[in-house]
């Protein structure tokens, strides 16, 4: 059994910005070896895992995706040994000062990000958020010794170390998405143990933040039957009130929308509620932001579902999640895969 | 300049003051709640000390006895407390409603980890999902009402706690990089001046509470103190970053790697200009590297102690340090280090004459 929590943890403290997942990815593959029959990585640099099935061939096939990119910052200029930068992802520079991060220059160099006086910003500034353009990184290094270990390009992460708080949560930078990467791990660890007809493909896919490079290439080669994006969804707390917002620790959110199949959502629905894991609908009425955007359209098209962990803070480095959470969706995905029955597929209809 | 005077005169910052450092900054003193700082500051007094006293309100206040007779009696004082939160209401589920304690904008707190009572319990200050606001609201600082202290489901804590950013203390290459380090920069600079005490004068040292919140601490220590003169020992901002157009930064107030940053004027003292010459004078023949802090703005516990009783010729030296009362301070060992020993040297060169001189 994969310790969940010392997982995640190490996870929360790797970098693997969106296009350069490589840190976060090894450590993924070291703990998915055991419990896959293959692991091999796309040309994009997805992992992917394979579990076979007991049915007998051609088998179906299930796909588990779970993106590890993270959110983060690159370097666009170097101004006196300061730098200054531009984001991966959606970074909301109201989060960015005082925030510690890691400059992945010709070595790792812990930094700050900082928000200079206002006297030295554009006049009638006042109290109002600083543009990112304005917005300085400091190493704490002499400018000579920054002009030699840091170039345009190079990537920025987040520093802030995993937090365990009260009740069982997990506070971090990257527990969107990582906290479904443990998921994923966490429903591998149950097959581990458990019969099921299907071909499991586990995927930790990349650029989900930026282009959904790894979601809408990585099915290509698998051409899997149903493919499941696990993605993390806006919890209620702080900043959210409405009904956007799911409950923390309250269960998964079930994906309803033209991203999802509807057969696929009933079928999860179904099951959740017959486990008793506690569980919601999460309305996508446009688009789910997740994986799933591009793993429907791949080749033929796919029959996608999404499952989401609830989650305070999205995008900034103290996103909060409850480890119950995390648990409950593996055993759900577990069970919903040691179910399938070879003819399954044949199910998967659009009843109108 | 004579560095061969400054090396003999000078002990030197090693690796015990600067772990000395990172224990002041890595612990939690919100003004009105110094007490895991003047724990501190007593333990590591009193083995050096004539005599030690905590008073009303919570200063400590340190008499080291000089060596000689009819000895000017020199206060020097820096403040143990630090900018941070109170936890004011309790709401559902373990988020707490806070109050800022000291001048702490409101833009630096978004994001945070952050530290709570006594014990340092983990809490968190989340922000609304970029995901989910709109141009137009990005606009506009998240004001503080929107903002909570987070300790995770049912976490508990006590409405009336303090709280502040919970920064681990580093060192980068030339910097020391922690939260607080305004001020224990110069609560760490009076302590090692202690050890190294020079025989010459009656060093009293104040280590004041409540100055972020308004200079409290400091008038009733130089009151009971009554010197005949004082030096405010602290942090003031180096502003040296270049301008957000290209054009010359002409308000850095002081700049790192400059030494210590000797104050003429800021918004609560004109100080002693005997004061001033004597230790741009020490700097100059000793070849100590200092600074003067660009005039204006500012103040610090000299703002008080120069109106105590009939009034004390007083003077502020700091240490200069990006990004005070924000979550990370970066400072220089070597400006540290310079400031101890102007310091040090100018208190060993005071003698009567110098104030016999009209000001």
């Amino acid at each position: 059994m994969t310790d969940l929590s010392a997982f995640l943890k190490e996870l929360l403290s790797l970098p693997g910005l969106s296009g350069y997942e490589g840190p976060v990815r090894e450590v993924i593959a070291r703990t998915w070896q055991p419990l896959v029959d293959e692991l091999s990585t796309s040309r994009l640099g997805c992992l992917h895992g394979l579990r076979r099935g007991s049915g007998s061939e051609p088998r179906p096939r299930i796909l588990l995706s779970a993106h590890m990119d993270a959110i983060g910052l690159m370097v666009t200029q170097i101004q006196d040994g300061f730098l200054r930068f531009t984001e991966i992802g959606g970074v909301d520079p109201r989060i960015l000062p005082g925030q510690q991060v890691t400059v992945h220059g010709r070595r790792e160099i812990p930094g700050v990000v900082v928000q200079p006086p206002e006297r030295l910003l554009p006049p009638g500034h006042g109290d109002q958020p600083v543009a990112m353009e304005y917005l300085f990184v400091d190493t704490g290094l002499l400018p000579e010794e920054v002009q030699q270990l840091v170039r345009t390009g190079d990537l920025i992460s987040f520093a802030t170390l995993p937090l365990e708080l009260s009740g069982e949560t997990l506070a971090g930078h990257s527990l969107d998405n990582r906290a479904s990467v443990a998921a994923v791990t966490a429903c591998l660890d149950e097959l581990a143990n458990t019969r099921h007809a299907w071909d499991v493909w586990a995927v930790a896919s990349v650029q989900e933040e930026e282009t959904l490079g790894g979601a809408i290439t990585s099915p290509f080669d698998i051409r899997p039957d149903i493919a499941v994006a696990i993605d993390v969804t806006f919890a209620k707390g702080p900043g959210v009130s409405d009904y956007r917002g799911a409950p923390l620790g309250k269960g998964p959110t079930l994906g309803w929308g033209p991203n999802i199949h509807p057969a696929l959502y009933k079928a999860f629905k179904e099951l959740a509620d017959q486990l008793d894991i506690p569980n919601s609908m999460e309305t996508m009425p446009h688009m789910s932001g997740t994986d799933a955007m591009g793993l429907q359209i791949v080749a033929e098209g796919i029959p996608t579902m999404v499952i989401s962990i609830p989650l305070r803070y999205m995008h900034t480095p103290v996103e909060l999640i409850a480890m119950k959470d995390v648990t409950r969706v593996g055993h759900l995905m577990a069970e919903y895969i040691a179910r399938l029955e070879p003819d399954f597929i044949d199910h998967i209809r659009w009843d109108d | 300049m004579n560095p061969k005077t400054n090396s003999q005169q000078a002990p030197v910052l090693g690796a015990e003051a600067i772990a000395l450092l990172e224990r002041l900054s890595n612990a939690v003193a919100v003004s009105g709640d110094e007490g895991e700082v003047r724990a501190i500051v007593l333990e590591q007094v009193k083995p050096h000390a004539d005599e030690v006293k905590v008073d009303a309100l919570g200063n400590v206040l340190v008499t080291r006895k000089a060596k000689t007779k009819d000895a000017l009696r020199i206060m020097l004082a820096a403040h143990m407390d630090e900018i941070g939160f109170m936890l004011v209401d309790e709401e559902e589920g373990g988020l707490y409603r806070f109050a800022t304690v000291g001048g702490i904008d409101v833009r630096q707190l978004v994001g945070k980890p952050v530290w709570v009572g006594k014990q340092h319990q983990a809490g968190i200050i989340g922000a609304r999902p970029i995901h989910l606001t709109k141009r137009d609201e990005r606009e506009h600082s998240i004001p503080l009402d929107q903002l909570r202290i987070d300790l995770g489901l049912n976490g508990k804590a006590k409405v009336g706690d303090r709280a502040t950013f919970a920064t681990t203390f580093r060192q980068s290459g030339p910097s020391l990089v922690g939260k607080a380090l305004d001020n224990r920069f110069g609560v760490a600079t009076l302590i090692e001046l202690l050890k190294q005490a020079p025989q010459n004068v009656d060093l009293l040292l104040a280590f004041t509470v409540q100055e972020e919140v308004g200079l409290r601490g400091v008038r009733v220590a130089a009151y009971a103190f009554a010197p005949d003169a004082a030096i405010a020992v602290d942090s003031t901002p180096a502003a040296d970053l270049p301008m957000w157009d290209g054009s010359e930064n002409s308000k850095f107030n002081c700049r790192l790697d400059g030494g210590p940053a000797i104050y003429v004027a800021d918004s609560g003292t004109l100080s002693d200009p005997r004061l001033i010459r004597h230790l741009s004078q020490t700097g100059d023949e000793l070849g100590i590297p200092y600074q003067f802090r660009q005039p204006g703005g500012g103040g610090t516990d000299a703002g008080a102690i120069h109106k105590t009783r009939s009034g004390v010729p007083s003077i502020s030296v700091s240490v200069p340090g990006r990004y005070a009362h924000s979550a990370v301070l970066i400072g220089r060992l070597a400006d540290w280090q310079n400031t101890f020993n102007l310091l040090h040297a100018g208190i060993s060169r005071m003698n009567r004459v110098l104030f016999e001189q009209p000001r």
